[in-house]
């Protein structure tokens, strides 16, 4: 059987908010599959079903062909979860935090402490695995947390926003981790609102917002559509207001978007021809600092799909405190 | 065999991280210690009075030491999400929370025994029963921890834990004829002594020590384990029901 994870019509209500409204897809086994979205889409209510932590009210969900419906903690030895929080403890230290943890899954003293030395060192973490995890950095506790969770070499691993509130380089290396686990043939299911991170990462993706999947494919497929547009950004100094109305009515075969003070995306079928934009922009007194050639992203892929602009996804990663 | 191996690593966790730090251990001496100062002096009828004292003395540790210790705890690993690592444990619900109480339970005999062994010190002992007296012993210390567990499943804040505790646990001192019998009590609070687990495990204590039961101690010990059914079972529906939404 191919499928690690299968979800049908998966629906979740607290109170009056529908957190999750009948959603439905499959994860292939060796996949690292992406479940992208803006904060309250649902992603983290989804990954609580399907990690036993929340029952839903309607649908099914087979884990590793594992009928998880009548015991949602079925399946529990089959998966490994990195929580959002690195919610280990801080009164033990490193190296104690994952024998314990491998113990949870029953692995005898011997192969834990040897799983513990080895996934430390993986880590990076074989210096600090003697300090409680108490006194560890947000990076480092991410990346024990990460261990936590493989310890016990799971077949699948949930990942729940494993990069927010970490900086560049731990965010960085991170990736290379999680990717190379996928390489070794551990299935992933990965959250995020990282939207560029997922498109590193993830084989296929799938938008959730407001508790309903608004598409899911392969990153290749999702970008494919956008393969033939052309699309430039302008960064200006103070563009005066009224140019948001101007320029798409001097320029009507062009697409306009201001993702933010100071940015203009313009999009079109054809090549955009630069010098009228710019001298339009200087003329209307916007001063025109660089104007570039954007390949596709899926942050496109994003807007065009769920309508949600990537600048609110910006300020979310900030209220987070995240780095990209 | 795997699960086993759960359970006792979150026994010694919580054991080491919990239950064997100085300021536990020092409670645990200080507590029975304070109580059995404070009723020595009341009575005024020296060392006679010890194996009257005894058993409520040994009650009282339990219960405080067990309720105030399972609730915080519990309530903290929940409030930081570390309890969460144990919900997603293959392991039984049931197995995974015996071995979360499995820690205060054992605390809770410790501290037993420490008024016991003062006790030892000052007075004649060879007549207590130890038969009963030590199964008396481990069901309060269950019951209790239960009721400590009942009680932190109710509550989400550390502080709403130790309120809650202290609401079941100052009334218990004087309805369950730890110090004075319940026979003793206004005639319109006897009922509810009746339906506290700690009136019969102070009764077994009593007939134990000194024969001072008024219920055959195999009734005592039997109603105390329904309690203890009772509130386990109880527990688990609720963590059921609250925790896995």
């Amino acid at each position: 059987m191919n499928e690690a994870i299968r979800v049908d019509n998966l629906a979740k209500r607290f109170a009056a908010v529908e957190a999750v409204a009948g959603i439905s897809f499959t994860v292939r086994r060796g996949e690292l599959f992406g479940f992208l979205g803006p904060n309250g889409a649902g992603k983290t209510t989804t990954i609580n079903m399907l990690i036993g932590l929340a029952r839903p009210d309607a649908g099914t969900i087979r884990i590793g062909g594992i009928d998880c419906g009548a015991n949602p903690r079925a399946a529990q030895h089959l998966i490994g979860v990195v929580p959002d929080d690195s919610n280990l403890y801080p009164e033990l230290t490193g190296f104690e935090n994952l024998c314990f943890c491998a113990a949870l899954h029953g692995l005898d003293k011997r192969e834990r402490q040897s799983r513990a030395k080895e996934l430390l060192h993986y880590f990076g973490l074989a210096e600090a695995g003697g300090r409680k995890f108490g006194g560890y950095s947000k990076g480092m506790k991410r990346k024990l947390t990460i261990a936590a969770g493989i310890i016990h070499q799971p077949e699948i691993l949930f990942l729940d926003e494993p990069t927010t509130g970490i900086d560049v380089a731990s965010a960085r290396h991170l990736r290379q981790l999680i990717a190379s686990l996928n390489r070794a043939g551990t299935t992933i299911f990965l959250t995020t609102h990282y939207i560029e991170e997922a498109e590193r990462l993830c084989h296929r993706i799938a938008f959730i917002v407001a508790g309903r999947i608004v598409r899911t494919d392969a990153v290749a497929d999702l970008l494919q559509p956008l393969q033939g547009r052309h699309r430039v950004q302008i960064a200006c100094g103070a563009a005066p207001e009224p140019l948001r109305q101007e320029l798409p009515a001097a320029f009507p075969e062009l697409e306009f978007a201001f993702p933010e003070p100071g940015l203009i995306r313009v999009a079109a079928a054809g090549p955009v021809r630069v010098g009228p934009l710019v001298r339009f922009l200087e003329d209307h007194g916007a001063e025109v600092a660089e104007a570039r050639r954007l390949q596709p992203s899926l942050e496109d892929v994003f807007v065009q799909v769920t309508g949600i602009e990537t600048d609110q996804m910006r300020r979310e990663k900030e209220r987070k405190g995240g780095a990209p | 065999m795997k699960r086993w191996i759960a359970f006792w690593n979150i026994l010694r966790k919580d054991m080491r991280t919990y239950y064997l730090k100085p300021p536990n251990v020092s409670w645990g001496i200080i507590f029975p210690l304070a109580w059995t100062g404070m009723f020595f002096i009341k009575s005024g009828s020296g060392l006679g009075s010890i194996p009257t004292l005894l058993p409520g003395v040994v009650a009282v540790s339990i219960l405080f030491g067990t309720t105030s210790m399972l609730a915080v705890t519990v309530t903290f690993e929940k409030k930081n999400r570390s309890f969460e690592r144990l919900l997603l444990a293959p392991i039984p619900l049931e197995l995974l929370m015996l071995a979360k109480t499995a820690g205060a339970i054992l605390f809770g005999v410790a501290n037993a025994f420490v008024p016991v062994a003062m006790a030892a010190g000052l007075a004649d002992l060879s007549t207590v029963a130890w038969t009963a007296f030590v199964p008396a012993v481990v069901l309060i210390s269950v019951a209790s921890t239960f009721l400590g567990l009942f009680i932190a499943v109710a509550v989400s804040e550390v502080f709403e834990a130790q309120t809650f505790s202290n609401f079941f646990r100052f009334p218990m001192i004087f309805l369950c004829g730890l110090f004075f019998p319940v026979a003793k009590l206004p005639v319109f609070l006897q009922p509810l002594s009746y339906v506290l687990p700690l009136t019969y495990g102070a009764d077994a204590l009593h007939g134990a020590v000194h024969g001072g039961n008024a219920m055959p101690i195999l009734n005592d010990l039997a109603i105390l384990a329904l309690f203890c059914l009772l509130l386990f079972s109880v527990s688990l529906r609720h963590i059921q029901r609250r925790w896995i939404l």
